[in-house]
């Protein structure tokens, strides 16, 4: 009894002394955790307390019961969604304008990035820069409002113009179904696509000047200097934010789409995120609504992975 | 960079710069036509007479001017929150001896990768007693994963050997941060201000979805109201039971320009910092 009593002592008296030596340890660096701390604070409660609120999505979450008094639905929601026949028009919608925004705006950030890198007057260049730089730094309602009074069908300066020159009829390209995805891409270009060269040029910067003159030592054309040495040394640049671009295929431009959504486009406007709102927050269904969100987090999160290991199966470094 | 130049290549770069100069001209012009047309008397298409009328329209409008004081207010104390619990983080996490640093550097990397969404967010947001508030502006987007990640990078870079002899001088932890990191980091803290600065006047969404009293409302939301909904109905997504007057072009113009014209004021500044910013940004992915 007294040995036994003895040894559950000395367990008692290690386990103390590491914890204390690792408490030590931690004490040393209290300063800096403390400098941490609200912004450690911020990640839980506004990144990671809604990580836990997506249970929501199974429950059916009343507001006088609570979180945790909801009763428990498991999928029912997630089937509903699935039924709906608004699920292929989301679907639809979405992939579509991410699908354009990847072939069409991604494609001519890295096409201007080499145009602009092929003007040697520097300040030439800084000029063209700081032209397409600007509108990356307005916010969408600037972006949309100036779209709006451009285009509108009442006294629009576009639609002035093309009733002067044809004699025809505006063209409503603010309330139809065919305009919508060409306005929400040109609005793209015309906000990031500047902007989008940046890290391109950035990475063409970095390129070693003697590859240059080897490859006109050989008698490359400009051409074949393109492809064989400019390309290939910013290849895993664009691999990389090809995947970031994959990432957020799905939540491609929200506040952008919200702006320019209509009663007449929304056939064609309305995405996973505007729906989203829409019915959680307008309508007041907050546990369908979770369970759409979730739903395009997780295929969001899903294409991140496969574009990771795509990157990684041709020899790219990839983002993790 | 061209021993022999042949006819061809000077036909590309004598094309290429007409073509990048007419595609920034095209970016920019449509800025050029909204300043012209709001000192305009008329809401014709083309800008005639100069007046400062929509001007002073503007600045007799209560909603108006009351939200550029809502902006403002939330602009400078959010930036201010932001850059400092940035900071902070940042310079903790540069440590690379602190225990638990790399599973916090994974719990934030996570962030970026999955969000909880919209409804979840709200919920937080609302449990918090935020609701109707001008803190609910400013608090959700306190701390920018990728800016953090950069800034981070940036402090690891401060010879951690005047960090080092400064202890061993006895210094306090809170002195080293003050007199010598924040010192040398300067530039880059000030582009991220910058940066944080633009994102807050920008917002608007998140103002929709928390605010509720027209008083409280940032100038973006004003503003898509005055270009945009009062505009025969379009953007159906507006909050409900909303009067909305008529507004000239003129006028629509004008409100556009003074809500612009904070960022073009800081652009030089930004221009002057972000290239830094974004190239440390892409160094790591």
């Amino acid at each position: 009894m007294s040995t036994m009593n003895v040894s559950v002592t000395k367990t008692n008296v290690k386990t103390a002394t590491s914890r204390g030596s690792r408490f030590r340890g931690l004490w040393k660096y209290r300063w800096l955790y403390a400098f941490m701390l609200p912004g450690l604070l911020y990640f839980i409660l506004f990144r990671y307390v809604p990580l836990w609120g997506l249970i929501m999505a199974f429950k059916n979450y009343q507001p006088h019961l609570g979180l945790m008094g909801s009763e428990w639905v498991g999928f029912k929601h997630f089937e509903r969604f699935f039924g709906m026949p608004e699920f292929w028009q989301l679907f639809r919608n979405t992939m579509l304008l991410g699908l354009y925004s990847t072939v069409i705006y991604f494609p001519i950030t890295i096409i201007m990035a080499l145009l602009l890198n092929e003007i040697r007057n520097e300040m030439y260049k800084r000029f063209v820069q700081t032209l397409v730089y600007v509108p990356h730094f307005l916010s969408w309602v600037v972006i949309a409002g100036i779209s709006y009074v451009l285009l509108t069908t009442e006294g629009g300066l576009i639609n002035e113009a093309i009733k002067g020159m044809t004699g025809g009829a505006a063209v409503e390209f603010l309330t139809s179904t065919e305009w919508f995805r060409p306005l929400i891409i040109l609005q793209l270009i015309w906000k990031d696509a500047g902007w989008g060269t940046i890290i391109f040029l950035a990475a063409l910067a970095g390129v070693n000047t003697q590859l240059y003159e080897a490859a006109r030592m050989d008698g490359a054309s400009r051409i074949r200097q393109l492809w064989h040495v400019t390309l290939p040394s910013i290849r895993s640049v664009i691999v990389i934010l090809f995947i970031l671009r994959l990432g957020s295929f799905l939540d491609l431009g929200f506040e952008q789409i919200f702006l320019m959504l209509n009663a007449i486009n929304r056939e064609v406007g309305e995405v996973f995120d505007t729906y989203v709102y829409r019915v959680g927050l307008q309508q007041g269904q907050f546990s369908y609504s979770t369970a759409v969100g979730l739903f395009k987090s997780v295929v969001g999160f899903i294409l991140v992975i496969l574009a990771n290991k795509l990157a990684k199966l041709f020899g790219e470094e990839g983002i993790y | 960079m061209h021993t022999h130049p042949t006819k061809l290549s000077r036909l590309f770069d004598s094309v290429n710069h007409l073509f990048l100069g007419l595609v920034g001209l095209a970016m920019f012009l449509p800025f050029v036509y909204v300043v012209l047309t709001s000192f305009s008397t008329q809401s014709t298409v083309w800008p005639t007479e100069f007046t400062l009328d929509t001007y002073k329209y503007i600045f007799s409008t209560a909603t108006f001017v009351k939200s550029i004081g809502v902006s403002v207010y939330i602009t400078l104390i959010g930036t201010t929150l932001s850059l400092l619990t940035t900071a902070l983080m940042a310079y903790s996490l540069s440590y690379k001896v602190l225990p638990g640093r790399s599973g916090i550097m994974l719990m934030v990397l996570f962030t970026m990768l999955f969000q909880g969404g919209l409804i979840p967010s709200y919920f937080v947001v609302k449990n918090l007693h935020m609701l109707d508030s001008t803190w609910s502006l400013m608090i959700p987007g306190l701390v920018s994963a990728f800016y953090l990640i950069v800034l981070r990078d940036f402090f690891t870079s401060v010879p951690h050997e005047l960090i080092e002899s400064a202890k061993i001088d006895g210094a306090h932890e809170l002195t080293v941060l003050l007199r010598i990191v924040l010192p040398l980091s300067l530039p880059a803290l000030a582009a991220f201000g910058l940066f944080y600065a633009v994102g807050i006047w920008n917002q608007y969404f998140n103002a929709i979805m928390y605010i509720n009293s027209p008083e409280k409302w940032p100038v973006q939301v004003i503003l898509r109201q005055i270009v945009l909904l009062a505009s025969g109905g379009l953007g159906d997504s507006g909050n409900s039971g909303e009067s909305v007057a008529y507004y000239g072009q003129g006028v629509k113009m004008a409100v556009i320009v003074v809500s612009t014209l904070p960022i073009m004021i800081v652009y030089p500044f930004l221009q002057k910092h972000f290239a830094k910013g974004a190239l440390l940004g892409s160094v790591k992915g």
